[in-house]
């Protein structure tokens, strides 16, 4: 098992090392860079772009006049051990800029995907063994609905409705009492009565697939003969259902964690945009549009990082839950 | 006399019985592949009232200039910000609409409009507009039935003509990543060796994205330049280099199984090439499968194109989509004073969820022998 955990790290390596390279060359694509970028915004603003006599300086400074590949080879050695170099438009590391985002995400993806199986799991439960009755008909019409709304529009329609409602604006992580202010246990429980939105914005498309899918495991599970064989034995149905169907049905909820991951990332990344959270996403965006290429390719990197860690540990836990699986 | 009655009837029951049984291995025995999936999928109903809705849609679309009772772009700038106004009906008038009245707000100086019940304007049916465009109706008076934008523009035309856009963008793209994912796939699984393993590590790294991030980069590497025909189709490229991948996988699973099965076999022994046994061998044992793969990747497409347009990196003006109109009622302030922005938001959900219900009938559909 630990041999396996190590081959999967190490394969992760190339992939990575390759995800870099696109990475680095997409952000590139964009005509011109960051500097043309800004001088253009200046014009435009001020009408005058008297700084441009800097430009060079600037341009020397950032390693923007030596060939892409130099700048790749730059930014990548100083990227594994840590110096991920600097980001143009904030002025600062983008080390300073990125951590406090990152945790946010992460707190909440998580949120999300703990709602997202805690919910899921006992209502598809009910859902299956209620098959074809009016509570499974109605369960199964909101998870349609529910995985066909987009998180950004839930976002925008739980804005309006909550200023509508309770007149608070529904913006950021924190109330403004404590924007800017150091931790505090008032504070992380401010978070929390904000953290609540977002993650059930995020999880909700996940919900509805996930309620999908253990149903119908489920109810496969439900034909088999030795279901059958625990209801003949006189078993309680709750039994039958909870002991015997639902251990096996949840199997492949296990190797899903890994494949919803991507997505729960991708919704927060947009939903952080509508409800200006102080996220990634927001980062990303900017960044990609100003053409802050080593803050925009470093987000990039921690996103598929992320994403390769969720998988290794996804497949631990299937191997953990399902004892007929054994890596050699 | 009783005996022979008992045989008769005996042998009139057996009789009838095995025309039954005719008619029923008539029923089943010789109908093709496609004509059973028809028969399954017709008996689910939120299937076909999908289909119907889709098929609506679709029409409404292609006939845009028709429909819509104004052209997406015709600016009117005295009425911008127009709440939706109501269809009126009475047996003097007809089919009407009221017209407007308008106070300045104070202290925004913008427009505030109110509806005259006195001005009374009917409802004209196929009439020629400025630009020699027949349209399903139309009205002198101010007819915006979903309001009007902050350009006096009307949104329920914007919508009609968004359609376009946003309905296409998702078969366009799902058209794309079948060619690249059934392509790809079927040589993955049907040489193997070392194309084989390239082609599924490309796939893994693909996946190694997070999907909106990605389309966010390459939707910002659109040239500012391009005309919005060009970026229209740059996004759909951007849609199906993701979605490709999870399609190749499930076709090279059902490659790998066909492949050694007997009648492929026999075909390459009796000296088939490689692309005689690949198309007619192998890919059509696919195809059911393909179709219904790519029913299920149509939305997920048309929320992609509505959450990139939405963000600022997709569709460009003039042209315009459902995401398109979406970011313009993106910050809350606006929503707050012209909630009407936001009715966009629903022909998508429309289209996703029927997608979603025609994906689910196909897929149950496309196994007829299953119970």
């Amino acid at each position: 098992m630990i041999s396996y955990i190590i081959r999967r790290c190490l394969l992760a390596i190339p992939t990575l090392l390759i995800i870099s390279i696109i990475g680095f060359v997409i952000i590139q694509l964009p005509e011109g860079d960051f500097l043309d970028r800004k001088i253009q915004e200046l014009e435009e603003k001020y009408g005058d772009s008297s700084s441009i006599a800097r430009i060079d300086e600037l341009r020397e400074r950032y390693g923007l006049d030596r060939p892409m590949w130099e700048q790749y080879t730059t930014w990548i050695s100083g990227f594994v051990v840590g110096n991920f170099g600097e980001s143009f438009e904030y002025e600062t590391e983008v080390n300073d800029l990125i951590w406090d985002r990152l945790g946010f995400t992460l707190m909440i993806s998580i949120g999300s995907l703990i709602f997202t199986y805690s919910v899921a799991i006992p209502l598809g439960i009910y859902s299956a063994s209620h098959q074809y009755q009016w509570s499974d008909h109605t369960l199964t019409f909101f998870s349609f609905v529910g995985m066909s709304i987009p998180g950004f529009l839930l976002a925008l329609a739980l804005m309006v409705f909550v200023f509508e409602v309770y007149r608070v604006p529904l913006f950021g992580l924190f109330s403004a009492e404590y924007e800017g202010m150091p931790w505090s246990f008032n504070k992380f429980i401010d978070l929390l009565k904000h953290l609540w939105i977002p993650v059930i914005v995020v999880g909700l498309n996940g919900t509805a697939g996930l309620m999908r899918i253990m149903r119908g495991n489920l109810l496969d599970i439900l034909g088999q003969p030795f279901v059958q064989t625990a209801r003949a034995k006189g078993l309680k149905e709750s039994v039958v259902v909870v002991k015997h169907a639902v251990r096996i049905a949840i199997n492949p909820l296990i190797t899903i964690f890994g494949m919803s991951l991507p997505n729960i990332l991708s919704g927060s990344t947009i939903v952080s945009i509508v409800l200006g959270l102080p996220t990634v996403g927001p980062l990303l965006l900017r960044s990609l549009l100003s053409e802050d290429i080593y803050l925009a390719g470093t987000l990039l990197m921690m996103f598929s990082l992320l994403l390769i860690i969720g998988n290794i540990l996804a497949d631990i836990a299937l191997a953990w839950a399902d004892p007929r699986i054994r890596y050699e | 006399m009783s005996n022979y009655i008992k045989t008769h009837a005996i042998s009139k029951v057996s009789e009838s019985l095995t025309d039954k049984i005719e008619d029923a291995r008539v029923d089943i025995g010789h109908l093709s592949y496609r004509k059973l999936i028809w028969r399954r999928f017709r008996k689910n109903r939120m299937g076909i009232m999908a289909g119907v809705i889709l098929i609506g849609f679709y029409i409404i679309a292609l006939g845009a200039d028709f429909f819509a009772p104004y052209h997406f772009n015709d600016i009117k700038v005295l009425v911008r910000h127009v709440p939706p106004q109501a269809l009126h009906y009475t047996w003097a008038d007809g089919l009407h609409v009221f017209g407007l009245k308008s106070t300045q707000h104070v202290e925004t100086l913008e427009l505030i409009f109110e509806t005259d019940a006195t001005q009374i304007y009917p409802v004209i049916f196929f009439s020629y507009d400025a630009r020699d465009q027949v349209r399903l109706m139309t009205s002198e008076g101010p007819m915006f039935l979903l309001g009007t934008d902050r350009m006096g523009r009307d949104l329920l035309s914007r919508i009609i003509y968004g359609a376009r856009v946003s309905l296409t963008v998702g078969i366009i793209g799902v058209f794309l990543s079948l060619i690249l994912g059934s392509v790809l796939g079927t040589m993955s699984g049907y040489f193997g060796g070392w194309t084989d393993h390239l082609i599924q590590r490309g796939i893994e790294i693909l996946a190694a994205f997070p999907p909106i991030p990605l389309w966010m980069a390459l939707g910002a590497a659109l040239p500012p330049g391009w005309s919005s025909i060009q970026t229209y189709f740059g996004i759909t490229i951007i849609l199906s280099i993701i979605s490709w991948g999870g399609l190749a996988r499930e076709v090279r699973g059902k490659v790998l199984v066909f492949r050694d099965l007997d009648y492929a076999v026999a075909a390459q022994s009796a000296g088939a090439g490689h692309w005689y046994i690949i198309t007619r061998h192998l890919l059509p044992g696919c195809y059911s499968h393909i179709i219904v793969v790519s029913t299920l990747a149509i939305p997920g497409m048309i929320l992609g194109e509505t959450a990139l347009s939405f963000l600022g990196l997709g569709i460009r003006p003039p042209m315009t989509s459902w995401g398109v109109l979406l970011e313009e009622a993106q910050r809350v302030t606006v929503l707050l004073h012209y909630p009407w922005l936001l009715l966009p938001a629903i022909p998508v959900l429309i289209v996703v969820i029927a997608f979603n219900f025609l994906g689910d009938a196909l897929r149950d559909a496309a196994d007829p022998y299953s119970g």
